[in-house]
């Protein structure tokens, strides 16, 4: 069997392809981080706290209500969208134009609020949530056993992030949304209805977050802590990749899940720290990131 | 020098016990400190449930020692030794706290047993894992009650090489526990003529373990070994059976897991998985109607843990009744004197170097066909006698113990 730097290649194409599929998570989490940033300029660090709302619903909605899987990729996105969007009209409404670090501290508090009150009701062991029967099993690729739900994760993952991409930048929509954040004023003397267009955008950007929380319900453990380290990983994506830049957070994303899954096979223990030193090193030679636009 | 104190000081306290065992309890108050991990990673296994179960045990005594009255303080430890740190040392040294019991994470027992050391009081750990705890890092004031690393490598990690787990991968949590018992699986698989092939340090806390359990596959080793605890632990295992781990013919040993961990992973996912532990609710009429009571009160069986609690507050109180004393080595000698019998352990014992021995079990997770509910997880495959769980004291380097 060949060799890479004394790793089969064989085990290298199946981390490369694991890598692509953690990239997958992270693109679709930072995404949402980068649409609310870029559009709204609000830290969003109540965003772990969303995917793992939306793994959580999944789990509750299934439990109390029979919902299946995929009603629930539906559902759970829409109703964690509805919370935010509460959130926003509420919260995040009463300090628009304030500093960055007013929004950082107030998604901040929010998502321990939430987080301490499920530990309360569920405690920190997990959630079980079974995986739907036809996601099951999987196909033998020859140089890895590839189980047929991460398939699945990559093919939605992307789909979302590309449609997400298309209607932010490519559509009228996205460009009154772009507009709207860039001149109210002007905007609202056309007759655009701006704080309803930024209620929903922070909606849609938490509910990209549930919607990988529905992605992860069946293959990791849905416990209300599983957001907050995702969260610090997902805003070093974002950061790599320019804030508020939205191809570049989905670019970047799945970058860094092969990144990671490269350290995992050949030096595990920094697998955690890798990513914080790839943000580093582009902070260190590249400020704005590697798709932000030059401040 | 201090030895010789503490013999003279509780020579002269059993003289001037004429006066009445009353005289003898600081300020007419028991006041036991419970201390564990009340919001975070380890929070199910011991956590408020454990204060729950601790409160069982002080009601069933009747809520006071001959007369004098029980307190119970309570402080969530975040995992943190320095946040414990100064927890306990608020309790002893301002609030005259007599015992602290509960502790998880070892390296909360072994902060806070150094404190309790400096100031002669008692501590009973009863969550954490490291059996460095009552060797190296062995006190004459604290106790470890349910299990420690040595039985879990013992018995899960022979029992399945004797079933012809010949050689090992480990998947091993990269801190100082998870070395730990790696070691200690290392040496138990060698010394049943198994081989570990290799092993992965995962960084704590992972919560993808695809790629760690890919390189476990592709080791070709007939065992999979987790070294990690808590929520590493269920990942790990839920990842390897999307992966199809066991359907290739490899088997995972989990060395750590708790009735909590089984709980969420569900008898599906988990099933034909073989641990070690210190207690099941479900063994006897005594254990199942403790338990009963248990989820009366906080809607959940208990883990060993909690069940531990119960039982050596049990143990403390009925050590301070008979002393008359909430002196930490009157009361500590005083338990080592009492065989354990309750509903936890059978003849249980308590070292010089603080360790409880008692029996442990080889657990195998029941199919979903054999679970009759959501708590009906375990099947006791065989009982680990004492003398076999336990690090022997010959080999002990506990400064307690004289080699």
């Amino acid at each position: 069997m060949s060799m890479i730097f004394g790793v089969p290649l064989a085990v290298l194409s199946g981390q490369l392809l694991i890598g692509i599929i953690n990239g997958a998570f992270y693109a679709l989490l930072s995404l949402g981080l980068a649409v609310i940033f870029g559009l709204l300029k609000i830290i969003n660090f109540a965003h772990g706290a969303m995917y793992m709302l939306g793994a959580m619903t999944t789990v509750l909605m299934f439990d109390y209500m029979g919902v299946n899987y995929w009603v629930a990729l539906f559902l759970a996105p829409l109703v964690v969208g509805v919370f935010g969007v509460v959130i926003e009209y509420f919260l995040l409404r009463r300090i628009a134009g304030q500093d960055h670090i007013y929004s950082l501290l107030l998604t901040f508090g929010v998502a321990l609020i939430i987080q301490g009150v499920l530990i309360n009701w569920f405690g920190v062991s997990g959630l079980r949530y079974t995986m739907p029967d036809m996601f099951k099993g999987g196909v033998n690729l020859g140089f890895m056993f590839m189980p047929y739900y991460r398939a699945w994760v990559i093919v939605a993952a992307l789909l979302v992030c590309f449609g997400t991409w298309f209607v932010i930048e490519k559509t009228k929509l996205g460009s009154y949304l772009r507009a709207g954040t860039e001149d109210s004023q002007l905007m609202q003397g056309f007759g655009i209805n701006v704080p309803l267009l930024i209620s929903l955008t922070y909606g849609f950007g938490v509910a990209l977050a549930a919607f990988a929380g529905v992605l992860a319900a069946p293959i990791y453990s849905v416990t209300p802590v599983m957001g907050s380290s995702t969260l610090i990983v997902v805003f070093a994506v974002v950061v790599i990749g320019g804030m508020g830049s939205i191809g570049g957070a989905i670019i970047t994303g799945i970058l860094m899940g092969v990144i990671e899954g490269l350290t995992k096979t050949f030096y595990p223990p920094a697998s955690s720290a890798v990513i914080f030193l790839v943000m580093v090193l582009v902070l260190m030679f590249r400020p704005s990131g590697l798709f932000g636009k030059e401040a | 020098m201090t030895m010789m104190k503490k013999l003279l000081t509780s020579a002269v306290a059993s003289a001037l016990m004429v006066g009445g065992a009353q005289a003898e309890i600081s300020d007419n108050t028991i006041k036991i400190g419970y201390l564990a991990d009340m919001s975070g990673t380890y929070r199910d296994l011991a956590g408020p449930n454990g204060l729950k179960a601790m409160e069982m045990a002080i009601a069933d005594f009747g809520g006071q020692v001959n007369g004098t009255k029980i307190e119970v303080v309570s402080a969530d430890d975040r995992n943190s030794p320095d946040s414990a740190s100064s927890t306990v040392r608020r309790w002893v040294e301002n609030e005259n706290v007599d015992l602290v019991a509960g502790m998880v994470a070892s390296s909360v027992s072994i902060a806070v047993s150094k404190i309790l050391e400096e100031n002669d009081r008692l501590g009973i750990i009863s969550g954490s894992a490291a059996s460095s705890i009552t060797n190296e890092h062995c006190t004459p004031n604290h106790i470890h009650y349910v299990y420690d690393t040595y039985p879990l490598a013992n018995g899960t990690a022979s029992a399945v090489v004797k079933e012809g787990g010949k050689t090992w991968y480990m998947l091993t949590a990269d801190y100082a526990f998870g070395h730990a018992l790696e070691a200690d699986v290392t040496r138990v698989v060698e010394a049943n003529g198994g081989e570990v092939i290799g092993s992965v340090r995962h960084p704590f806390p992972t919560q993808d373990f695809s790629s760690f359990i890919l390189q476990a596959q592709a080791s070709g080793a007939d065992v999979i070994g987790l070294a990690n605890a808590g929520a590493d632990t269920t990942n790990a295992i839920t990842t390897a059976s999307e992966f199809g781990v066991t359907q290739s013919g490899q088997t995972l040993a989990a060395l750590l897991l708790f009735l909590t961990d089984v709980h969420a992973l569900g008898a599906e996912t988990a099933q034909g998985i073989q641990l070690t532990t210190g207690w099941y609710w479900d063994m006897n009429d005594e254990t199942r109607e403790w338990s009963d009571r248990f989820m009366e009160e906080t809607g959940v069986r208990p883990t060993m843990v909690h069940a531990g609690i119960y039982s050596s507050t049990m143990q403390y109180l009925n050590a301070v009744a008979a002393t008359g004393s909430d002196d930490a080595q009157t009361v500590r000698q005083q338990m080592m004197d009492t065989p354990i019998n309750d509903m936890f352990a059978k003849n249980g014992k308590i070292r010089v170097d603080g360790r409880m021995v008692h029996d442990m079990y080889l657990a195998e997770v029941k199919t979903p066909e054999e679970s009759k509910n959501e708590w009906d997880l375990y099947k006791i495959l065989r009982t680990i006698p004492a003398e076999e769980s336990y690090r022997p004291l010959s080999e002990s380097k506990c400064k307690l113990v004289n080699n």
